[in-house]
């Protein structure tokens, strides 16, 4: 999309998409912090669970959305996931998976814990968005 | 069967269904937009709004930064919808203290922005997409957070 505005079927789809995805977060309890550390700390496996739930829907759609439709519904090109593997992405993971670890709070449920009305997770979403603005002062664009 | 429930002491259908909506949120996103929803470039892409420095100001960051806010705004939807007509309508809590909230989001805010990706972005979009950087990338954060979770848990014992 080159606009960054939206048509409203556009923005209905994003908003409809994003509530499946935070309700999925809900009710997998991943936005509760402890089944998060309790998975980390090898208690419950459950998220092993809601990974592979999560992979493999979006790896059907994935394959075979851009076959079957040839374009998105509402227009545009379907676009592809791009990672490289080098010194940042290495470094940046490394240093997720600490913050992970410590706070048991990851971006999508740090989000959509709000929606619990779990207000402590304002303070990881500042944290996040603090992380995020230095790495953006930081780099050199 | 009895490893199974030691595996998943507070049951599994519950992780799998939930997986498999997150999944469709991603798959609807795909199907309708044809855009890739990982989660955490909002964190970069929102500052746009107020910051001029360049590295805000990137087409990918400007471009993207209307839909992005709308598919975080459904996230909290989402989840509230599950709140109203799934739980007893307490509010969640949680007993881990500020001081970790914030400096552990700290470090995934810091670390998925220059890594390119958190669990939604490499986990799910990038494994989905059969990336092997993406798969990398997990690898790196689950051993790191493996460790440092069960270091905290053996140094607050």
């Amino acid at each position: 999309m080159s606009a960054s505005s939206l048509t409203p079927g556009k923005f209905l789809a994003v908003l409809a998409a994003g509530a499946l995805f935070g309700f999925g977060l809900a009710l997998s309890t991943m936005v509760q912090p402890e089944v998060v550390l309790s998975f980390l700390r090898f208690e419950d496996f459950g998220l092993m669970l809601v990974m592979g739930g999560a992979v493999l829907v979006t790896l059907l759609a994935y394959k075979l959305a851009p076959r079957v439709l040839g374009r998105p519904l509402l227009g545009g090109y379907f676009h592809q996931h791009v990672s490289h593997w080098n010194r940042d992405t290495l470094t940046g993971a490394a240093l997720f998976g600490v913050g992970w670890g410590l706070c048991g709070v990851c971006p999508g449920p740090a989000i959509a814990g709000l929606g619990t009305g779990n207000w402590s997770l304002l303070w990881a979403l500042a944290g996040i968005a603090l992380g995020a603005l230095a790495q953006g002062l930081r780099a050199k664009v | 069967m009895n490893e199974a429930i030691s595996l998943f002491p507070l049951g599994w259908q519950h992780y799998l269904l939930g997986g498999v909506f997150i999944g469709a949120g991603v798959a609807l996103l795909f199907l309708f937009t044809g855009l890739v929803g990982g989660m955490s470039t909002v964190f970069s892409s929102t500052w746009s709004f107020v910051l001029k420095r360049s590295f805000f100001q990137q087409a990918r960051l400007t471009d993207t930064r209307v839909w992005r806010l709308v598919y975080a705004l459904g996230l909290v939807l989402g989840a509230g919808v599950w709140w109203l007509l799934m739980s007893d309508g307490t509010p969640l809590t949680t007993e881990v203290p500020v001081a970790l909230l914030l400096v552990g989001g700290f470090l995934v805010g810091y670390g998925a922005r220059l890594g390119n990706g958190c669990t939604s972005g490499h986990g799910i979009c990038g494994l989905g997409s059969l990336n092997w950087p993406s798969l990398l990338a997990v690898l790196t954060f689950m051993a790191t957070a493996f460790l440092t979770a069960n270091l905290v848990a053996w140094w607050l014992a």
